[in-house]
Order: structure tokens, then C-alpha cells, then sequence
């Protein structure tokens, strides 16, 4: 088929005669861009495309500096785990992320059981029940969102510290009883009995799952605020009572935003470095029971040990940081698949 | 027990269940004002709504019928800093009666909002009965209900093979017939309609100016229109309502639609319902 004439101004493709045989074709249509139409696009491309080219660099670079690392562990870097990346009293080197990888999902799993109920049920409050202002003067409403999110910009490392010094001691009484009295459920059990709770996978978690709950908070508030005005008034008018337009109406709207926030909670979970770091006793043997000391993760693994260990326990930490990397890239996506599956299903 | 004494020493009639369903109500407003803030926007409106009766409330934008329909079945309370004073009454039993829970009068005074708002995410059939859902009202009859209400709201014959196709997927003015036949279901005596049309076709708002005169004679109905030619054809009586400049809304004249459309004693009422301003 002949196309002519200039491109730019949308031609003909083909002449439009129904009835005679010719199959009929669509009329080639450009949109003719203005310049600053152009520019603007350019621009917002060019940053778009930064965005996943750092992302890109980030797996490249952690690929590369790792590649001695893997190839000298091999699979058995999954495996292993113990980290002694410098050959000792004869034995050869051998370093993996086998209770570190476990470690970090057994962290993110506690901060979210615990940060979980919480947010959302602080969420509703603030979205469905706290009056806007209290005595008709105090901005209630609006206090509590900035108080939350000011959680939220609290350092990392001043978590760790409170959690040491404050959190830590609190915990071990409800450690002890939670071994004491639900001592049937095999996690929850201490060897020999009794045990300091301290440095443990719960204390660790439960302090995570504190600093998750200003992310998973305020991302469900902001979920629970947009429900469609039409559809809670909708309910209202047919008697429904404010729990009622909670259960019916907001929940199964935001019920793909909500999946959302808690895998965007996890993501950081498994990131979160320092705190855990702070308040964990290392531990390369693998401890099923999460209120007795020792535990660990990967990001506290590198917070702990980066910089020892020589060229290949560098490596190795850069090993263990990819592995990392692509476990919450893996977590972020399947977020994002889930989020999108509900929304189609339910808009 | 020692509020009620309370109350009937200065001369409120005895607490007493809002009469259930099945047939149609009176409402009585009595010097009704409205605030938002400190806003005064309704003031001193006293209007019947007789039983059977269709009621239209018409005026220009702004004026404070929607106001003053959402203080028929407690909606307007919901809003923050709404406030009222006057008294409502549904056969005899005030509605803001300390005694009353407004999810109950609701159950009774249904709604239908100026845009149709189905539940997207429920079926046909599961709108229809959310309002027995949200008050854990048991039928044994599902089935029945659904088709009683969805005939009565002029939906049955274009729904009856698709009732588990979504509320969303139907035609705004399908979807509005919906929130009727939903509002239906709970056999309220009153149902107030907010502008019902003024998001439809010709078509559909006839269907549903149709079904306000077919369900009449068994439930109130007070409805908020912009449309004159509607308020004459669906409506037996008329209030006109109007706020001045900075004012609080008013009602201007209230009376039978033909003599308000015929013979009205107020001349602002003949400009209004002549088209001349509004």
C-alpha cells in the first residue's frame, strides 16, 4: 500500500470503497506534537528512564562485586550459616546467609503481625471516628496524621537505641510469659526452660513492627479516606450503622490498597537495618525459638560485619546485600501484581 | 425512664417505636433551621408531608432543600459541624427524640442521592438487599424481595436474567432504578429523593418519574427538583424555597402543585415557576 505524502500530517492509507472487495484499513492519524509539548515529554522520559537505569546499576554493580563470593560458595551460599569468609585454624573459608536469609523473614513476619492489626485499626480511627476537632478548637484529626507521620521521620538508629535501652527490658516480662503459658506452640518454647529473652527474633521484630506502624498507617489512612463519598452515604441511608459502612463499604474498597501498604511495610521490614542490628544478639545457629537470644538477618548481618573479614568477606557481604536486593525487588512486584489483580476486580 | 418523665413535663408526647413499614407516613417539620459552622443556611421551615402524598421541594441552587432533605431521615448530621433545631416528626414520634437511633430512622425514611451510587462491587441482587444486610434484617424469602422491589422500581424485566451482574455494569439510569428498588426492599414509609433525575436521559427519567407515581400509594415521597415540568407531573404538592443574598433559606409558599403552578400567591412563586429567574 502506498503511503503518500508527509507522515507528519496524517495521510490516507488506503482509498475507504465498501462493497468492492478491498478489505477496509484505519486512516493513519499523527498527533502532531508542540515543542514544549516535546520538551516536556523528553524531560519526564529522560527521568523515568534514570529511575529504572539506577535501579538497572544498583543489580549490576552488587552482581559484579559479588561474583568472587558466589563463585567460591556457590549454591552453598544460600545454605550456609555460618560467616567465616577468612580460611581459620586450617579450615578453609566458608561464609553463606543460611539463618541470616531465614532470619530476615522470620524479623519481617513478628514486625508484621505486630504492626498490622494496629495500623489499620489506628487508620479507621483516625479515617471513620476521630472527631475533626476536639472541644471545637484542637485540630484532633489532623494532630494525630502529622503525629503519625512525624513517626514515621524518626532515625532508624534512634529506634535501635530506645528499643535497647526502653523497649528491650519491657519486653522480656511478656517474653518469659509468652514461654511460661504458650509454651505448647514449638516457637514460642525456650530450650531448657528458662532463658534471659533478651537479644531475640521477637524483641527484634516487635521493635520493627513499631517503626512499620507510621508507613502502614498512614497508607491506609490515605486508602480508608478515599472511599467514594456516594457509596458511604449510600449505606448510611439504608440504616447501616458507622461499623457496618467500615465492614461493607470502606474495607472492601480499599482492600487492594490496604495489600498495598502491608507489602510495602514488609519491603521495609526486610530492608531495615540498623534497629535490628541494635537490639539482636548475632547468631549463626539457627533458633526456631523466637523469644531466646540469638538471632539475625541479612541487613543486620551487613550492619554488624561489613568491612571485616578481608576482600572476599567484602564480597560476601555484597553477596548476601544482592540477595536482598532481589528477594524485596521479588516482594515489591508480586505488591504491585496483587495490588493491580483486586483493583480490576473490584472497580 | 427519669428522661422521658423530663420530657413529658414539658409536653414532648411519650417515647414510642417508629411505626414499621408496609404502608405510607406523615412527616411533620416544625420550625426546622439548619447550620454548618456557624452558617445559618435553613430557617424556620414548618411543612407537612402528608401520607401518599408526593411532596416536591423547589427552588433555585443553594436555597437549602437538599438541607432540609437530609434532615427528613438524620443524613444531615453526618456531616461535621452540622447542626439543626425544630423538630421532625414520622407519624407522631419526633425523630430526633433522644430515644431514637438514626440507623433506625433511616430503615424507615429511605434515600435516593442526586447521582446513582450502587454498591460497584456487589451484584444486582445483593444491592437490592444491603439495606436488610446492614440491618441484619433475616427474609426467608430472598428471592422475592429482590423481585418485588426491582418490579416496583421498573428494573425486573431488563434485570430479571442478570441479577448477578454487578450494580456498576448497568446504565445510569438502570443503576439509579437500582438505589430505588435497594431503598424499596427495607419497606421504608418515606423515601426521600434528592434530585433523582438531574443526572439522566429523557428516557430514564420518565421510567423513574413513572415509578414514583406506581409506589405513592404505599410510601411518602418528598423529592427535591430543579425540573418545574417534573414537580407538576410527579408531585401533588409543592414548596418553594429561597434564600436570599447572604440569607438562610426559606420556604416562600408552600400549597397544592396546581395552585402553586396555577394560581400562586406569592409573586416570587410565579417568577420561579414561569422560568423567570433560578
Amino acid at each position: 500500500m502506498e503511503r503518500a505524502g508527509s507522515v507528519a500530517y496524517g495521510t490516507i492509507t488506503s482509498e475507504i470503497r465498501p462493497g468492492d472487495g478491498t478489505p477496509l484499513e484505519p486512516r493513519l492519524v499523527v498527533t502532531r506534537r508542540t515543542r514544549s509539548d516535546l520538551w516536556f515529554r523528553g524531560t519526564a522520559y529522560s527521568a523515568g528512564t534514570v529511575v529504572l537505569l539506577v535501579l538497572g546499576l544498583i543489580g549490576l554493580f552488587l552482581a559484579l562485586q559479588s561474583w568472587p563470593a558466589l563463585h567460591y560458595m556457590g549454591l552453598r551460599f544460600l545454605t550456609t550459616p555460618a560467616w567465616v569468609p577468612q580460611s581459620q585454624h586450617g579450615h578453609p573459608a566458608s561464609f553463606g546467609i543460611g539463618v541470616a536469609g531465614i532470619g530476615t523473614v522470620i524479623v519481617a513476619v513478628i514486625a508484621l503481625v505486630v504492626a498490622v492489626p494496629f495500623s489499620f485499626g489506628a487508620a479507621l480511627f483516625i479515617s471513620e471516628y476521630a472527631p475533626r476537632t476536639l472541644l471545637g478548637v484542637l485540630p484532633f484529626k489532623s494532630a494525630l496524621t502529622s503525629v503519625v507521620d512525624l513517626m514515621a521521620a524518626v532515625p532508624s538508629i534512634i529506634y535501635g537505641l530506645w528499643g535497647l535501652l526502653v523497649l528491650e527490658p519491657h519486653m522480656i516480662g511478656l517474653s518469659r510469659w509468652m514461654s511460661d503459658h504458650l509454651g505448647f506452640i514449638p516457637i514460642l518454647k525456650v530450650p531448657r526452660g528458662d532463658s534471659i529473652y533478651t537479644g531475640s527474633f521477637f524483641i527484634g521484630g516487635v521493635l520493627v513492627g513499631i517503626m512499620l506502624l507510621p508507613i502502614v498507617t498512614s497508607l491506609s489512612r490515605e486508602i480508608f479516606s478515599l472511599t467514594p463519598v456516594a457509596e458511604r452515604e449510600a449505606a448510611l441511608s439504608l440504616g447501616a450503622s458507622r461499623a457496618r459502612v467500615i465492614r461493607d463499604v470502606v474495607l472492601p474498597f480499599g482492600k487492594g490498597g490496604l495489600v498495598g501498604a502491608v507489602m510495602l511495610g514488609l519491603g521495609r521490614a526486610l530492608g531495615e537495618a540498623i534497629a535490628v542490628a541494635t537490639v539482636i544478639s548475632l547468631s549463626f545457629v539457627h533458633n526456631w525459638h523466637i523469644v531466646s537470644p540469638g538471632a539475625n538477618s541479612i541487613p543486620a548481618l551487613i550492619a554488624d560485619l561489613f568491612g571485616s573479614g578481608g576482600k572476599l568477606g567484602r564480597e560476601g557481604m555484597l553477596a548476601a546485600g544482592l540477595v536482598l536486593f532481589v528477594f524485596t525487588l521479588v516482594v515489591n512486584t508480586l505488591a504491585s501484581v496483587v495490588v493491580g489483580r483486586t483493583r480490576a476486580r473490584t472497580r | 425512664m427519669t428522661m422521658s418523665l423530663g420530657r413529658r413535663a414539658v409536653g414532648v408526647p411519650p417515647a414510642r417505636p417508629i411505626t414499621a413499614g408496609r404502608e405510607a407516613g406523615e412527616m411533620v417539620a416544625e420550625g426546622v433551621c439548619a447550620w454548618f459552622g456557624k452558617r445559618l443556611v435553613l430557617e424556620d421551615v414548618t411543612l407537612t408531608m402528608a401520607r401518599n402524598e408526593v411532596t416536591a421541594l423547589i427552588g433555585p441552587s443553594g436555597c437549602g432543600k437538599s438541607t432540609f432533605l437530609r434532615i427528613l431521615n438524620r443524613m444531615h448530621e453526618t456531616i461535621d459541624g452540622a447542626q439543626l433545631a425544630g423538630t421532625v416528626s414520622l407519624n407522631g414520634t419526633d425523630i430526633y427524640g433522644l430515644e431514637q437511633r438514626a440507623v433506625e430512622v433511616r430503615r424507615h425514611i429511605g434515600m435516593v442521592f442526586q447521582r446513582p451510587n450502587p454498591f460497584p462491587a456487589m451484584t444486582i441482587a445483593q444491592n437490592v438487599l444491603s439495606g436488610l444486610r446492614f440491618n441484619r434484617l433475616r427474609v426467608a424469602n430472598p428471592d422475592e424481595v429482590v423481585e418485588e422491589a426491582l418490579v416496583k422500581a421498573g428494573l425486573w424485566n431488563e434485570v430479571r436474567n442478570r441479577l448477578k451482574a454487578l450494580g456498576g455494569d448497568l446504565s445510569g439510569g438502570q443503576q439509579q432504578r437500582l438505589c430505588i428498588a435497594r431503598a424499596l426492599a427495607l419497606r421504608p414509609s418515606v423515601l426521600l429523593m434528592d434530585e433523582p433525575c438531574s443526572a439522566l436521559d429523557p428516557t430514564s427519567t420518565r421510567r423513574i418519574e413513572q415509578t414514583i407515581g406506581d409506589i405513592s400509594h404505599e410510601v411518602t415521597v418528598v423529592i427535591v427538583t430543579h425540573n418545574m415540568q417534573q414537580a407538576q407531573r410527579v408531585s401533588d404538592r409543592c414548596a418553594f424555597f429561597l434564600a436570599g443574598e447572604d440569607e438562610p433559606g426559606r420556604v416562600v409558599e408552600e400549597g397544592p402543585t396546581e395552585q402553586m403552578f396555577g394560581n400562586p400567591d406569592d409573586p416570587r412563586t410565579r417568577d420561579y415557576v414561569n422560568g423567570q429567574f433560578g
